[in-house]
């Protein structure tokens, strides 16, 4: 049984993973920009959701008197925090990325600059907000299920289903419709792309407010199954979750998801094999065993240099 | 131009230079300085800011009389607190500069044994003493004269745990889940597993699992941990990972009961676990419900004015400054030169033989470690740490 | 003679901080932080060799460093203090002043031979994916050294400050001053020979344009071979010293963070810019420590002056010029080339 249990637990946590690898994969497809803040958008994806959930609970935030039922609160909480962080993304390339995009900047410089940004998102937090960790309040009833010795939560259930059907969702964006194809056009080449009448900057706002949302519901999903928040949540998840993009293929949907969900499993799988300490190091070594294997991933093309 | 903007950068920079160097100029008045080595960033936040509140009150009891009366004067008190980021190379830096710029006469600090470690070597080089109120790892005052610390030690704390849960839950076997990069939790672990397989038998303790220090998920090792069906789990972890913990090991479907160790004993660990938490036990310095005399005071004048229940931590570097104060209380003197007055304080604390703290009555017999009672506590329904039992060494 | 003036400049001015150090006018904070500075300028100005020359993007130096860190450690701890592995110390403390550059040099040679998990791949994989490699080897070493309980895994290892103890209870200086500041003017030096030397104009050519290189018969493998193994032989070198400066190393010290910070000092210098990996290593660790007392608000507001200054100089402090370059002048003064 536990073999079903740890293929669940891996399914779980690898659709975290698989939600915030998308958020770079997106990033990176159109810009060929790594957002090193996007780890960071998503811890305040999940304080905005916690604000927003408390203001609405009636107990904290923003004393409006309040006392909105759980459910509806779950309601609400969902969009406004996709707004919310989507408005965070479309701040920070407003005023980082996109001064320097126009002054024609090393790319490594954009880079070093997200992960400046993504600093100061995390620490500022901190020094706001204070040391004092922060509980998400619990809103919807937790189920457990135990069908033959395996333990499922309704959480659990929820989790994987959004990740499917955000990928399913942004797969359907990017292929079927036009935006995805001003996307996928400006990834392919920069300069042609204004020229055919496509505005630039909106493209790539809207990218970001896409990237940026699924880190804000990433965020909600987080919070609700882990219910602690501190400021430096999104580091660590945020690091690994761009390594499965890149194993996957970075700037391709499918990528990010398969990535997301095998180093979900490889992590899962150390773990219930061998003594846990060795986790990390299997987990990185079987992903440079792929790199070395496939250098640019699962789905990833290889880029042809021009001479 | 592009070369001006170039020569104004160097410019600013030579400036910040030379306004790095002429930072250290210390003043000299009727003050005595003692520095803070503490976490105010970093993982456990929470950990300094209790330590700094705890110090703070003491500061203002003392100087609202006047001051510290040493030899018939009184001396203000000066406190200084330095973020040590919870980052072991950060603590050697913040103790450095407390004890080279700031000019301190003696340490309270680092908390966490993972940086305790480390400054208690840089203290013990610079000829400082530092007083540690949490770090129970042996490693923290070994063969060091200026080091003390003001807790019990993990060597005695993990029989704690495997005595009281071998009797409280008349349990045979046992589960471990730790994490690997923290010092104090790998250390207790291990010393638990020797325990418990010393007292039950080898193989009884079934799971022995780790975990990263910033880790969210645990439902792997805990899978592995609830499928071996132990009697109880031992978490020896710091709190904000125990509330995560115990709620996917309840999620996994298990119910059996949690023992943990005194990192669990922050303020925060009710609003962080919830009901999750409630009915579980640990070991650790003090019980605030139910608490006496000095300690009741102390833990009311705590709550009334920063709002909270205060945990071990803000007790012990209560108590851990206290005997600082007192230490340089009795060498009855301050002299001017402050390596002078170091070695003297560090003599005077050597010799306190018995010391009666809030945390409970401490015994040294030379090491630095003071020899002191541990309590079991377990977590009513209010959220309350309720007494359980306390255990002394012999 | 005026050749010979920026030389013989330099080492007179380590012969000041040696001897102001000597006399306790510079205290022991000031003289820990310049030592941070030297390991500093020497972790920027190696990885400024790939991510600069190179135009490689590489975030796992912290790994490199840790493996010299390690190495060199335990080669000294066996050598001269009391362990728990062999017991009494193998050699007399005399012999410190040449067991600790031994030591020091076989921890780099350890840290060259990691740093061919990453330069193997680098044939196949360029840019992001590299970068991945490297963030990859970056965490597998330091989970490596987790699980190796000889070295003390995550409670880190210590003993180190007993080789300084040695080396001053022979001849009474300060022993580590001296080597980190000999250290970072031997890595500036020999990272300056190397690219400026006919081998290593490769390394820029590899930038430039891999295949062209290749046309022109430069071997691109072997000199990417030569400049990963360089550059993280010289991090190895820095960690070696950076473990004997606080005689305790623990793996977290070297994990992501870490190699971040290196990677802030070679943009804020500018890419392949040697001086201006040097000049930004030590202004950083000047703004680390002089910020300390905005407590929490420092690492709000290091990252956002770092935001700015890429703002208004994207190509960071020097670009990819030299001092020399922006003061002609200043050519007369030394002779290498």
């Amino acid at each position: 049984m536990e073999i079903f249990q740890n293929i669940l637990n891996a399914l779980q946590f690898g659709s975290f993973y698989a939600l915030i690898a998308l958020g770079y994969t997106l990033v990176y497809g159109v810009l060929r920009l790594i957002n090193f803040a996007h780890g960071d958008i998503f811890m305040v994806g999940a304080y905005l959701a916690y604000f927003v959930a408390v203001t609405l609970l009636g107990i904290g935030g923003l004393n409006l008197g309040l006392h909105v039922d759980p459910a509806l609160a779950l309601a609400i909480t969902v969009p406004a925090t996709m707004i919310l962080t989507a408005l965070v993304g479309v701040t920070l390339e407003r005023t980082a990325y996109r001064p320097l995009r126009r002054k024609g900047a090393d790319r490594l410089y954009v880079v070093i600059t997200a992960l400046m940004a993504g600093l100061v998102l995390e620490n500022g937090n901190l020094a706001l907000l204070g040391a004092s960790r922060k509980r998400f309040p619990d809103l919807i009833d937790k189920v457990i299920w135990n069908l033959g010795g395996v333990s499922v939560t309704n959480l659990k259930v929820v989790v994987i289903v959004a990740a499917i059907a955000v990928f399913l969702m942004l797969q359907f964006i990017v292929t079927r419709t036009k935006i995805g194809m001003a996307m996928r056009g400006i990834s392919y080449d920069k300069f042609a792309i204004p020229l055919m009448g496509i505005p630039l900057d909106t493209i790539i706002v809207v990218t970001f407010v896409l990237g940026s949302a699924m880190a804000g519901l990433a965020g909600i999903l987080f919070a609700m199954s882990y219910p602690i928040l501190e400021p430096y949540m999104g580091a660590l998840i945020g690091w690994k979750a761009f390594i499965a993009a890149v194993v996957g293929g970075i700037g391709d949907i499918r990528g990010a998801i398969v990535g997301g969900f095998m180093l979900g499993f490889i992590e899962i799988g150390v773990v219930a094999v061998f003594p846990s300490t060795l986790r990390d190091l299997f987990a990185f070594s079987v992903l440079l065993i792929i790199l070395w294997l496939r250098p640019t991933g699962i789905y990833g093309v290889a880029q042809t240099t021009k001479i | 131009m592009k070369r001006i903007t170039v020569k104004i950068l160097f410019a600013v920079l030579a400036l910040g230079l030379g306004v790095f160097a002429l930072a250290a100029c210390g003043k000299d008045s009727n003050t005595i300085k003692v520095g803070f080595n503490i976490p105010l960033t970093g993982d456990i936040p929470k950990v300094g800011e209790a330590s700094k509140f705890a110090a703070e009150m003491l500061k203002e009891d003392i100087n609202s009389k006047g001051g510290l009366e040493v030899g018939g004067k009184k001396y203000k008190l000066e406190f200084i607190y330095q973020d040590n980021e919870s980052k072991a190379e950060s603590a050697v830096n913040a103790a450095l500069k407390l004890i080279n710029q700031d000019n301190v006469l003696a340490i309270v600090g680092p908390n966490s044994s993972k940086q305790a470690i480390p400054a208690g070597a840089t203290c013990n080089d610079a000829q400082t003493v530092m007083v540690t109120p949490w770090s129970t790892n042996p490693d923290t005052t070994k063969d060091r004269p200026w080091v003390f610390r003001a807790c019990f030690l993990d060597p005695f704390q993990g029989p704690v745990a495997v005595n009281f849960a071998a009797k409280q839950f008349g349990a045979k076997t046992a589960a471990v889940l730790f994490d690997i990069a923290n010092d104090y939790s790998k250390g207790l672990a291990e010393i638990f597993k020797a325990e418990w397989e010393k007292k039950m038998g080898p193989g009884t303790v079934v799971g022995f699992e780790s975990h990263g220090t910033k880790d969210q998920d645990f439902s792997a090792q805990l899978t592995k941990i609830v499928g071996a069906k132990p009697d109880f789990i031992f978490v020896p972890d710091n709190y904000n990972q125990v509330a995560l913990i115990v709620k996917q090991a309840h999620d996994l479907g298990y119910k059996g009961p949690f023992m943990g160790s005194d990192a669990w004993g922050s303020a925060e660990l009710m609003t962080l676990c919830g009901k999750d938490c409630i009915g579980q036990f640990f070991s650790t310095h003090y019980a605030a419900a139910g608490a006496q005399g000095a300690t009741k005071e102390f833990i009311d004048r705590f709550n009334a004015k920063y709002k909270y229940v205060p945990d071990d931590v803000a007790a012990l570097t209560w108590d851990a400054t206290r005997l600082v104060l007192q230490a340089i209380q009795s060498v009855g003197k301050i002299d001017k030169d402050v390596k002078v007055e170091r070695k003297a304080v560090r003599d005077a604390l050597a010799n306190i033989k018995e010391f009666d703290g809030i945390t409970g009555k401490m015994k040294f017999a030379g090491t630095g470690d003071p020899n002191k009672c541990a309590v079991v506590v377990q977590i009513s329904p209010e959220g309350k740490f309720e007494f359980k039992e306390s255990v002394c060494p012999e | 003679m005026q050749k010979h003036t920026f030389t013989i400049g330099l080492f007179a001015l380590i012969a000041l901080i040696v001897a102001l150090s000597q006399l306790n006018i510079l205290d022991q904070y000031y003289t820990s932080v310049i030592m941070f500075m030297g390991v500093n300028v020497m972790l920027a100005s190696s990885l400024n060799l790939v991510n600069g020359y190179m135009g490689e993007f590489s975030c796992g130096h912290g790994g490199f460093m840790c493996v010299g860190a390690y190495v060199s450690s335990l080669c000294t701890v066996l050598m001269f203090s009391k362990n728990q592995i062999l017991g009494a110390p193998l050699l007399p403390p005399q012999l410190a002043f040449i067991g600790f550059p031994i030591a020091l040099m076989v921890g780099a040679g350890a840290a060259a031979v990691a740093g061919l998990v990453v330069a193997i791949p680098s044939f196949k994989t360029r840019g992001d994916y590299l970068a991945i490699i490297t963030l990859a080897a970056n965490y597998i070493i330091i989970s490596a050294i987790n699980n190796m309980e000889i070295v003390g895994g995550p409670r880190g290892f210590m003993g180190m400050s007993a080789t300084d103890r040695a080396m001053s209870g022979v001849i009474d200086l300060p022993w580590m001053l001296i080597f980190v500041l000999l250290g970072s003017v031997f890595t500036v030096w020999l990272l300056r020979r190397f690219v400026t030397s006919t081998l290593g104009k490769g390394v820029p050519a590899i930038c430039q344009d891999e295949i062209a290189a290749e046309i022109m018969s430069v071997d691109t493998n072997r000199m990417k071979l030569i400049a990963f193994m360089l550059s993280s032989g010289l991090a190895g070198l820095a960690g070696g010293l950076y473990a004997h400066v606080l005689g305790y190393v623990n793996p977290q010290s070297f994990d992501i963070m870490r190699s971040t910070e290196v990677m802030v000092m070679v943009y804020l210098g500018g890419m392949g810019s040697l001086s201006g990996a040097a000049i930004a290593a030590v202004s950083y660790t000047v703004l680390m420590e002089a910020l300390r007392f905005l407590d929490v608000w420092k690492w709000v507001v290091i990252p956002l002056l770092l935001i700015l200054l890429m703002q208004f100089r994207p190509e960071g402090i020097m670009g990819n010029k030299e001092l020399s370059d922006l003061f002609p002048k200043l050519r007369k003064y030394y002779s290498f080339k």
